[in-house]
């Protein structure tokens, strides 16, 4: 294999993320989220667009960590996903209809983030497999009800690219059930959330536990 | 020249997707506010893989976490306190439930109200017949 091709195959990768964050969009408007400032927010189990039943789970195990090193309160997300079940709200689509404040009465949250998983998991494409997340996400203020913050995030992750068809066909196949076995949405949920939070010019802004930072916005930890 | 950025390609790619997405981002980062541990891998076991994490596993886990922040003058996550309360309840164990739910209030103010709910119920039914 060419030093060329084999780049090129290391490349795939970073060149897919790169795509799927490099869309064109207007200034986001921070007007509600400086006005509001939430000090807590409550993430709620997402909402399942798709037919992986693991999705929002493994979506809600990953969204603690980068929100509170964005300075956040984040609710203990499984304690509250139980004490809802107890309370009568056996899935997510109930607890999505619970009102903003009754939210607020009985937990105390600033902002609720709702999330819809509308793609997770792999395609197997010609003779790469491919992993995509693409959710939507609302921050709303549980006292106005408005908006503070919303945005989509897509992200992927392939596997495979040139070289002999055959031998690609078989490497696609077997890092398919590698992926398959190691779960590679739980990392890939990682990588999408931290392009959510922490997006310099789309992102959520610096929360309560964060020292005062450049242009407001929060930076990943190391 | 080609080879030194394909080797460097090469380590980010090993080193995983974690480093990608800094590598989206723009590279700046700041120290992290809190030590993790195992707190999320135990969320996304208890979920994903049912039966891998009984509450005494996750009691003996956050506690290690617990110890290990505190040794390194560090501070847990904010949850923590609460879910370690919460499997306390679960086994039983109302006296430490309780302290642990004191411990999220005082690192977090945020969480008074839930914590509050949460404490109230378990006395409730402590004080039952």
């Amino acid at each position: 294999m060419t030093s060329l091709s084999r780049n090129f195959k290391l490349l795939l990768p970073v060149l897919l993320l790169n795509i799927s964050g490099c869309t064109t969009t207007p200034p986001f408007d921070y007007a509600s989220f400086r006005q509001h400032r939430p000090r807590s927010i409550l993430v709620l189990p997402p909402l399942n667009q798709t037919t992986d039943v693991d999705a929002p789970y493994t979506y809600l195990s990953t969204i603690t960590r980068p929100l509170a090193e964005c300075g956040y309160y984040v609710f203990p997300v499984a304690v509250v996903d139980a004490y809802m079940k107890e309370n009568g709200l056996p899935s997510a689509e109930e607890m999505h209809g619970v009102a903003l404040d009754k939210i607020r009465n009985i937990i105390g949250a600033d902002a609720v983030l709702y999330v819809t998983i509308e793609e997770w998991g792999q395609k197997y494409v010609v003779i790469q497999s491919i992993t995509t997340i693409k959710a939507k996400a609302q921050l709303i203020d549980t006292a106005s009800g408005e908006v503070i913050w919303q945005g989509t995030q897509a992200v992927s992750q392939g596997s495979g690219g040139g070289g002999d068809p055959i031998a690609m066909l078989i490497t696609a196949a077997v890092a398919q059930i590698i992926n398959t076995m190691v779960d590679y949405t739980h990392d890939l949920s990682r990588v999408a959330h931290y392009g959510m939070i922490y997006n310099t010019e789309q992102g959520f802004l610096a929360g309560p536990y964060l020292p005062p930072q450049e242009n407001d916005h929060c930076r990943p930890p190391q | 020249m080609e080879s030194i950025a394909g080797k460097l390609i090469a380590v980010f790619f090993k080193r995983g997707l974690v480093v990608v997405s800094f590598l989206i981002i723009g590279c700046a980062t700041s120290q992290p506010l809190y030590y993790w541990g195992n707190y999320e891998e135990i969320i996304y076991q208890m979920y994903i893989k049912p039966g891998s994490a009984d509450p005494g596993s996750q009691v003996q886990k956050l506690k290690e976490d617990v110890n290990i922040a505190s040794s390194e003058g560090k501070l847990a996550p904010p949850g923590l306190h609460a879910h370690l309360g919460y499997m306390y309840f679960l086994q039983g164990n109302t006296h430490d439930a309780l302290l642990e739910f004191a411990a999220e209030k005082k690192l977090f103010p945020e969480s008074a109200k839930f914590v509050d709910g949460l404490t109230g119920r378990i006395k409730n039914d402590i004080a039952k017949p």
